[in-house]
């Protein structure tokens, strides 16, 4: 039975708990991360030379932190772990794996992708200027590197994350210069009953808001961004804004912005799985049953699948194991699976009620002024996106790609790809889900070229 | 030119030195080359698109999770690091400018 060949790629919470599944049922799994520390995005840890601990470094979180960190170690004398390893390609019942200028094809029997999430953002007119990050981004700094992303920094966007690394700025003893968030009070409000599914959770989220409030920092709801001022040597001064009928504009050197996160799914595209159109949360998303499977000899789990956070990643991770685990024949543990199958549905409801409070700005995108950037990677403006779609009629997302190259530059689309869909959309009046989606290619990530093969 | 990221903590951590275009500038051991260098500067590169209309100028990151890959810059001898995901090392030389592309530095 040790011949099973079984793949996790990802070691954050849903990864760590698939391993641990795997391990528990007899198997050796193969874990590969390109990070070089295992714990994933929410309990990314420092370099070993750093000093603060779990609490200060993951508050309300540091349990579950530490439980993964010391899981995880604990599982590796059973489990094949290929740390600083990157996944660039799938194909073929093959794992391309590349680590130190080396790659490998290594065949699976069950492949678990558990390969977590990345901010979704809204271009802004201006956000192209140095000093601009992602919200992830600007709490990697602080987490990871004990920085703040410049010394008076200007929070931008939608969802709990915007909030969380607010206090945790504030906390760090960061200077924040407002937070402005484009979802109108009234729609939290309105979500409450879905929000209530995790009482806990939504308690901590009215926590930080007093946190934020207490500290004498401005916190805006259902703001218009209407700019993000710098120039193009110094970089961001600023940003503006439209509230409650008023312009209103904060002085600053960095921002940090961000509309929740959305599945880094483009190993589970390279794997075959099926996407379908989400109109709640208006993206694309791999198909899987309540379980993970998505067909293919394929597994999804934790934020790659579906955003539906942290504490869900354990159990949709653990999930997935055990759906490959009972495919490969296996006798898995069918109360827990009924438990953990329950706790899924709590907090899909929770998310759901996430979507609602804080959607993703659509009506903004749609409506970016002909001037603004949407691709920072190669400076295409939304009039040059708009003009490929009405000159080519690229109607489609993976035309209107070609003629414009948004979604050709390094970050192939992970940061332009969800707003220029809208703008395609808008400019040609259609829905958004007739625009497409653009599909992952490899490399999901450059690769260098020199790159040799070492299992030749 | 002034920094543009601000340390908060974790500030108790031996001395590493690294040029960059050629000026010496001090880091922290444990630090990504991005940190090293916007601790010290206000920026990683210049973008190559900058001459289009409206240029869009220097670039210090985005993303910090190796996933949009703003931050690339480059050894002495022509190779690319993501400054992001890089640890910093004392003696590196590092240029905020893409070399001629070669076949070790174009991917
Ligand atoms: C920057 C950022 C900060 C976040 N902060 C919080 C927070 O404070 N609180 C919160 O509740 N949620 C946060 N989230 C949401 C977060 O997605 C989840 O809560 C949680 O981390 C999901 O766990 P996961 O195991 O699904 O994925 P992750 O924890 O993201 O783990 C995925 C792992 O897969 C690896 N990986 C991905 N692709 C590849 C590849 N191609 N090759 C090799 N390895 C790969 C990554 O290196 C990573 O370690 C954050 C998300 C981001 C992007
Ligand atoms: S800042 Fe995005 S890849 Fe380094």
């Amino acid at each position: 039975m040790g011949d099973h060949r079984v793949i996790i790629v990802g070691a954050g919470p849903a990864g760590v708990r698939a391993a641990q599944a795997v391990v528990r049922a007899g198997l050796r799994p193969i874990v590969i991360d390109e990070a070089a520390r295992a714990g994933g995005q929410i309990y990314r840890r420092p370099p070993e030379n750093f000093q603060r601990d779990h609490e200060a470094l993951y508050g309300t979180e540091a349990a579950r932190a530490r439980a993964i960190h010391e899981d995880f170690a604990a599982l590796l004398p059973h489990i094949d772990y290929r740390p600083e390893t990157l996944v660039w390609n799938v194909a073929e019942g093959h794992v391309w794996a590349a680590h130190e200028g080396e790659t490998q094809a290594i065949p699976y029997d069950a492949l678990i992708v558990c390969s977590g999430a990345s901010d979704r953002v809204a271009p802004i007119k201006g956000w192209q200027a140095a000093g601009c990050y992602s919200l992830g981004g600007a709490q990697i700094a602080l987490k990871a590197q004990g920085c703040a992303i410049g010394h008076r920094v200007i929070f931008l966007g939608s969802g709990p994350l915007l909030y969380l690394a607010a206090a945790q700025y504030v906390k760090a003893g960061a200077e924040v210069a407002a937070v402005l968030d484009t979802s109108p009070f009234w729609l939290r409000v309105k979500a409450a009953p879905k929000l209530a599914a995790m009482p806990g959770l939504l308690w901590q989220g009215m926590k930080l808001l007093g946190d934020l409030k207490r500290a004498g920092v401005p916190v805006l709801t259902g703001v218009t961004p209407v700019e993000i001022e710098g120039d193009t040597q110094s970089g961001v001064s600023g940003v503006t804004v439209r509230h409650k009928g008023a312009v209103k504009h904060f002085a600053g050197d960095a921002v940090a912005m961000g509309w929740h996160v959305k599945p880094e799914a483009q190993i589970a595209d390279l794997a075959r799985a099926t996407f379908a159109f989400d109109p709640a949360t208006r993206q694309w998303l791999p198909q899987t049953d309540a379980d993970g499977r998505a067909g293919n000899a394929l597994y999804l789990g934790g934020d790659g699948a579906r955003v539906l956070g942290a504490r869900s990643a354990e159990v949709t991770g653990e999930l997935a194991a055990m759906a490959a685990l009972a495919d490969l024949g296996l006798t898995v543990d069918a109360d827990r699976r009924r438990w953990l199958l329950a706790e899924k549905a709590n907090y899909a409801t929770f998310a759901k009620g996430l979507a609602q409070a804080f959607p993703w700005p659509h009506e903004l995108v749609a409506a970016i002024p002909d001037e603004a950037i949407v691709c920072r990677c190669e400076a295409v403006t939304a009039a040059n996106l708009r003009a490929s779609v009405n000159t080519a009629h690229a109607q489609e997302a993976n035309r209107a790609k070609a003629f414009s190259r948004v979604g050709m530059g390094r970050c192939q689309g992970r940061y332009c790809g969800h707003a220029s869909a809208e703008i395609i959309a808008a400019a040609r009046s259609v829905s958004l889900e007739k625009t497409g989606r653009l599909r992952g290619q490899a490399p999901i990530k450059p690769i260098p070229v020199s790159l040799k093969r070492n299992d030749l | 030119m002034s920094a543009r990221f601000r340390r908060l903590v974790e500030t108790d951590r031996p001395q590493v030195s690294l040029t960059v275009d050629g000026v010496s500038v001090t880091a922290l051991a444990g630090d990504t080359l991005m940190v090293a260098m916007l601790t010290n500067g206000d920026a990683l590169r210049s973008s190559e698109f900058s001459d289009l209309e409206p240029t869009d100028g220097r670039r210090a990151g985005f993303c910090l999770m190796g996933a949009c890959q703003d931050c690339w810059v480059w050894t002495a001898q022509g190779e690319r690091l993501r400054a992001c995901s890089t640890p910093v090392q004392g003696g590196m030389e590092i240029s905020t400018h893409q070399p001629e592309a070669t076949w070790a530095t174009i991917a």
